[in-house]
C-alpha cells in the first residue's frame, strides 16, 4: 500500500495496514512529534493532518490513511528548517510552555486557517477545542494563530467584491 | 527576537515547534523492553498469594517483578516510608501495583498483565476521613496506630475573646473535591544500563534527586550508581513527584535484572487511577466580626484526605494552616487542621499546594461577612487585609519586602470595572434565563518552601575558551520554561549576549542535590543561585584582568561585554578577558549558590517566621449562571500578581493565563469521581479540564515589585495564579445567583446520583 507522508512517497508492506499508525509514525518512521496521550481521541496530541484535515491517529490504522496526503510536526518547517509563519508565531507569542500538545495545535490550527485566513479569536476557539492543552489556559496559542493568520490572508486573497 | 525586545524567549521553543523535542516515550534504545504495571480489583485487602507463572509464561514477557524481588527497600516517602515500590502486605488502594510485566512489546506485557492473580481477604475499605478518625477504625497502615497522619495547629492571642467582642459570628461548612493534575504528558520512565555499571534514568518528573534516592534504595546502590537525567517534560503541576519516582525506580530495577533498556509508558487510565490527587477538603470555619468591618476571631478545623500514603500530606496540610486566615490581619486564631489516611487513591502535591481549598473558605467567608454587615466585601478586604508591617497570624511581621496586597487588588478592580458591573449583577433576578455575576478574591502567598524544610539551590557557570557559556542549575524544567527564566538571568546579570549562553541539561550527577522544583521556587531559588554565580564570576574576572587594565581589582567595571579599568583605563572584550583567564589557568568555572534567609516555626503555637518572604495577588471573575440549565459561562477573568520581577514577560503572562484556567477547572468542571474507592473518570473524555470554549479573554498584569532578599529580584508565580479564581468565581455565582456555592465542583443546579459520565470527546 502507498503512503504520502510530509511529501515523501512509501510503500509498505499491506500487513502493516492493521497496525496502529501512531506507533508506525513513532516506531517505524520516527516521527514522534504525535503523542500518546489519552489513547482514546479525547486530546488531540496525536493529531496529523490528512488531506489538511485535523485526524486525532491515536484510534487510527495505517490503512486509514493509504493513498491520502498525511503531513505531521516534522513536516510544517521549510526543508532548511526555516520555520513556518505559524510555527514562528507560536515561539514568539509564548505559546508553547511544556510542548506536549504543541504540534497537534500547530496543525489543527494549520488546518483552521487554510480554510479561514480570516478567522475571529472565537472561531479560532472553537477550531482548537477537541486539542486540550493543560499549561497556557489557550490564550497564547490563540494570540499566535490570531497573528500567523496574516500570513494566510496574503496566502489567499479575499474574493472580490461582486460587481454590480 | 528576544525578550529584551519584548518577544518571547525560550531556548527549546524551535524544537518544541518542530516536533524534534525528544520527550521521555520518544527516546529508543537498542533492545529496549517494556514494562507495564499490575493491579488488582481490590481497595483494601490483606495480600495472600501473587502468581505470576502464568504471566511469565505468555508470550514475549522476559520479567515479572513483584516486592519480592526488590533488592533494596520496598518502601519509600519523603515523610513517611509508606509507599511501596510493588504491594507486599497489603493492598491500600484500587491503584496500588502489585506486579510488573516486563516484554518484547508494550501490547504484549499488557496481555501478559492480565494473567497475574491476587489472591487477598478482602478488608473494611475507609473511604470517609472523618470515619477514619473514629475510634476502632480500621487501620489503613496498622504499624501506625491510627489513621492519623499529622496534625497542624494555630493558637495565636484568645479566642473565646475574640468571639465575645464580636456583633457578628458567622459559621459555615464547606467541601472540597478531588482533583487531577491531568498533564498531558503520563508517567514515563525509561532506564538504561551503562557499560561502567551506572543505571541510566530517564524519565518524566519533576525532582530528579528524591527519584535518585527512591531508585538507589530500592537498588541497594550508592547514589553514584544511578544517574537521572533531566528531560524535556510534558507538565507536571506538582503531579510527577512521588508516583513518577516509582515508575522510574521500578524501571531500573528491571533493566539492572535484565541489562537492558527499560521502558515504562503509562496509559492515561494507569496514570489517572494511580497518580496522586489534590487533597480533598472538608473545613468548617467559624469568623466573628465587629460591627465596624473588622475580623476579631477565626476558630477552624480543617480535614484532609490524604488517601492510603502520607506523600507530603504534612507539608500541604501546614501551608493550610499557615493561610487559613487568608491575607487578613487576626489577632485570635484557633486552628486545628488534620491529615488522615483512607483507602482513596493518595493525596499530594498539586500547584497551589493546600492553598486553593483555604482560598475558597476564606475568600467567601470575607463576603459573607461583609453582606451580614452590609458593608462592600472590597471594603471589608480593605479593612482587614495585610499592610507594609502588619503581622501575620503566625507572628511574622511583614517588613523585609513591599507588601502589594492594595496594589493589585486596586489594578484588578480598576482593570474590571469592578464596582459598575457588580452594581449590575442579578443577584437571582433577571429578565432572561441569564444571570450575570462578578467576583473577586485576593490571597498572600508564602513563596518557596518556608519552614517545611532547608532551602538552598546551586547553579555551575562554566565558561569554555571561547567565551561561549555553559550554565547549569539545580532546578529542573516542568515545562514552564525554568530554563528559559535561568539562562535570561544569567545574561543580565553577566552582562552578555542571550546567544553565549547554552543551558546544560543537568543530571543528578554533575550538580548537588537543589532540592525539588515545586513551590514555585525554581525562578526565585534558581535565579538567586545563578545571580550569586554570576556575581562571583565577575569578582574572578576582575581578579584575573585588573593587571592587564592596570588598576586595582575593585575599579574594574562591567559594561556590558566590555570590561573597564579605572577612570581612563583601558578596557577589554569579554572574550579577551576568558582568554587571559585560560591562559593564567585562573578558570572561569564558578559555584554559586543561595541560601533562602532563615524561617522558623513553633509547631505547638504555630507561630513563627513561617517564610522568608509573601506574594500578593488578587483575581476577578465575571460569569452568567442559565437559571434553566445551571450552565455557569465565564465571560471575563482578570489577574494581578506581584512577581518581584518578571524575567520572561510571555512565559509570566503564561504562568497567569495557565493558573487561570486551571483554577477554573477546579471551580466548574473537575472532579475525580469514585465508587466504592474505585475512580469511574479515569481518562480524558470524563474528567474534563478545559477546554478552549470553556474559558474567556483573560488579562494578565504584571506588577513588579523586586524583592532585596531575592537576588535575581524576582519572586514566585506559578502557584499564586492557581490558588484564587475558584473563589472568585464562587463569588460571582453568588452575585448572578444570590446563593452561596460551599461545595467543589460549583454545581448550580442538583446532578442526579446516576447521571452517566458525559463523554466530552470532540
Amino acid at each position: 500500500m502507498r503512503l504520502h507522508i510530509n511529501g515523501r512517497d512509501m510503500e509498505v508492506a499491506d500487513s502493516a495496514g492493521e497496525r496502529r499508525l501512531i506507533n508506525f509514525l513513532r516506531d517505524d518512521l520516527d516521527l514522534t512529534g504525535a503523542k500518546n496521550a489519552c489513547d482514546i481521541g479525547a486530546c488531540g496530541a496525536c493529531t496529523i493532518l490528512l488531506d489538511d484535515e485535523p485526524m486525532k491517529i491515536c484510534i487510527k490504522r495505517v490503512k486509514d490513511v493509504a493513498g491520502h496526503r498525511v503531513l505531521t510536526i516534522e513536516g510544517m518547517a521549510a526543508p532548511d528548517g526555516t520555520l513556518h509563519p505559524l510555527q514562528q508565531a507560536f515561539v514568539d507569542c509564548g505559546a508553547i510552555q511544556c510542548g506536549f500538545c504543541t504540534p497537534g495545535m500547530i496543525l489543527v490550527a494549520h488546518a483552521f486557517l487554510l480554510n479561514q485566513p480570516r478567522p475571529t479569536r472565537e472561531q479560532i476557539r472553537k477550531a482548537i477545542n477537541g486539542n486540550l492543552c493543560r499549561c497556557t489556559g489557550y490564550q497564547q496559542i490563540i494570540d499566535a494563530i490570531e497573528r500567523a493568520s496574516v500570513h494566510y490572508q496574503e496566502a489567499q486573497p479575499p474574493a472580490p467584491a461582486p460587481s454590480t | 527576537m528576544n525578550a529584551a525586545e519584548g518577544k518571547s524567549w525560550r531556548n527549546d521553543a524551535h524544537a518544541k515547534v518542530t516536533g524534534r523535542a525528544k520527550f521521555t516515550d520518544d527516546l529508543k534504545f537498542p533492545r529496549l523492553l517494556h514494562a507495564v504495571p499490575v493491579y488488582s480489583d481490590f481497595v483494601h485487602a490483606r495480600i495472600l498469594r501473587i502468581s505470576t507463572e502464568e504471566a511469565r509464561k505468555a508470550p514475549g514477557v522476559a520479567l515479572v517483578l513483584t516486592a519480592a524481588d526488590v533488592p533494596g527497600t520496598n518502601c519509600f516517602g519523603q515523610i513517611i516510608r509508606d509507599y511501596r515500590i510493588f504491594a507486599d502486605d497489603k493492598i491500600r488502594f484500587h491503584g496500588d501495583v502489585v506486579a510488573m510485566v516486563v516484554a518484547e512489546t508494550r501490547d504484549l506485557a499488557i496481555r501478559a498483565a492480565a494473567l497475574v492473580r491476587v489472591e487477598a481477604e478482602p478488608l473494611h475499605a475507609v473511604l470517609d476521613p472523618e470515619e477514619a478518625l473514629l475510634p476502632g477504625a480500621t487501620l489503613v497502615h496498622e504499624a501506625h496506630g491510627s489513621n492519623l497522619v499529622n496534625t497542624h495547629r494555630i493558637r495565636r492571642g484568645d479566642v473565646a475573646a475574640g468571639f465575645a467582642q464580636a456583633d457578628l459570628v458567622i459559621e459555615e461548612s464547606f467541601r472540597t473535591q478531588t482533583v487531577e493534575h491531568a498533564y498531558m504528558e503520563p508517567e514515563v520512565a525509561v532506564s538504561v544500563p551503562r557499560p561502567d555499571g551506572v543505571i541510566e534514568v530517564y524519565g518524566s518528573m519533576q525532582h530528579p534527586f528524591s527519584t535518585r534516592r527512591f531508585v538507589c534504595a530500592c537498588l541497594g546502590v550508592p547514589l553514584s550508581g544511578v544517574e537521572v537525567v533531566g528531560t524535556p517534560m510534558g507538565g507536571g503541576f506538582g503531579g510527577k513527584d512521588d508516583t513518577a519516582a516509582i515508575v522510574c525506580a521500578r524501571t531500573a530495577l528491571a533493566a539492572k535484572l535484565l541489562g537492558v533498556p527499560v521502558k515504562m509508558m503509562y496509559r492515561r487510565d494507569w496514570s489517572i487511577r494511580e497518580s496522586y490527587k489534590r487533597h480533598p477538603y472538608r473545613v468548617a470555619y467559624k469568623m466573628g466580626v465587629s460591627r465596624d468591618g473588622h475580623i476579631t476571631a477565626v476558630q477552624c478545623r480543617i480535614l484532609a484526605d490524604g488517601g492510603a500514603y502520607c506523600s507530603v500530606t504534612p507539608w500541604v496540610t501546614w501551608r493550610s494552616t499557615v493561610q487559613c486566615c487568608g491575607p487578613y490581619v487576626v489577632e485570635n486564631v484557633h486552628c486545628d487542621t488534620y491529615g488522615v489516611y483512607t483507602n482513596n487513591v493518595v493525596a499530594g502535591a498539586m500547584r497551589g499546594f493546600g492553598s486553593p481549598q483555604m482560598n475558597f473558605v476564606v475568600e467567601q467567608m470575607v463576603e459573607i461577612a461583609a453582606t451580614r454587615l452590609g458593608i462592600s466585601g472590597v471594603e471589608f478586604r480593605r479593612r482587614n487585609m495585610v499592610r507594609q508591617g502588619s503581622v501575620t497570624i503566625t507572628g511574622q511581621r511583614l517588613d523585609t519586602h513591599k507588601v502589594a496586597m492594595a496594589e493589585v487588588l486596586d489594578a484588578v478592580l480598576k482593570e474590571i470595572r469592578y464596582e459598575e458591573k457588580l452594581a449590575r449583577c442579578s443577584h437571582g433576578r433577571a429578565e432572561g434565563d441569564e444571570l450575570y455575576g462578578v467576583g473577586i478574591a485576593m490571597s498572600y502567598r508564602g513563596v518557596s518552601l518556608g519552614a517545611e524544610g532547608v532551602d538552598f539551590c546551586a547553579a555551575i557557570i562554566n565558561v569554555q575558551p571561547d567565551g561561549s557559556i555553559l550554565l547549569e542549575v539545580g532546578v529542573h524544567e516542568n515545562g514552564q520554561g525554568a530554563e528559559a527564566a535561568m539562562s535570561l538571568i544569567a545574561a543580565r546579570e553577566l552582562g552578555v549576549g542571550l546567544g553565549r549562553i547554552r543551558y546544560r541539561r543537568a543530571s543528578t550527577s554533575t550538580v548537588p542535590d537543589s532540592g525539588t522544583t515545586v513551590a514555585s521556587r525554581g525562578t526565585i531559588m534558581g535565579g538567586g543561585a545563578v545571580t550569586v554565580a554570576a556575581r562571583e564570576l565577575k569578582e574572578k574576572i576582575a581578579e584575573a584582568v585588573c593587571g592587564r587594565l592596570g588598576c586595582p581589582k575593585g575599579q574594574v567595571r562591567f559594561d556590558g561585554e566590555t570590561i573597564c579599568g579605572g577612570p581612563g583605563g583601558g578596557t577589554i572584550s569579554f572574550d579577551e578577558a576568558i582568554r587571559i583567564m585560560f591562559q593564567t589557568q585562573c578558570f572561569p568555572y564558578v559555584f554559586g549558590v543561595f541560601r533562602a534567609p532563615r524561617v522558623s516555626w513553633d509547631e505547638h503555637t504555630g507561630q513563627g517566621d513561617a517564610y522568608f518572604t509573601w506574594v500578593y495577588g488578587c483575581q476577578a471573575a465575571e460569569l452568567s449562571v442559565n437559571r434553566k440549565t445551571g450552565k455557569v459561562r465565564l465571560l471575563g477573568a482578570v489577574a494581578a500578581h506581584d512577581v518581584g520581577r518578571a524575567v520572561n514577560r510571555e512565559m509570566v503572562r503564561g504562568q497567569f493565563f495557565g493558573g487561570m484556567a486551571m483554577s477554573a477547572g477546579y471551580a466548574l468542571h473537575e472532579e475525580i469521581r469514585s465508587k466504592d474507592g474505585r475512580i469511574t473518570n479515569t481518562n480524558l473524555n470524563t474528567y474534563r479540564i478545559p477546554r478552549a470554549m470553556d474559558l474567556p479573554e483573560m488579562t494578565a498584569i504584571i506588577v513588579e515589585n523586586p524583592d532585596p532578599q531575592s537576588p535575581s529580584g524576582a519572586k514566585a508565580l506559578g502557584e499564586p495564579t492557581n490558588e484564587i479564581l475558584a473563589p472568585a468565581i464562587a463569588n460571582a455565582v453568588f452575585h448572578a445567583t444570590g446563593r452561596r456555592e460551599f461545595s467543589l465542583p460549583i454545581r448550580t443546579m442538583p446532578v442526579p446520583e446516576d447521571e452517566p459520565e458525559e463523554d466530552c470527546r470532540l
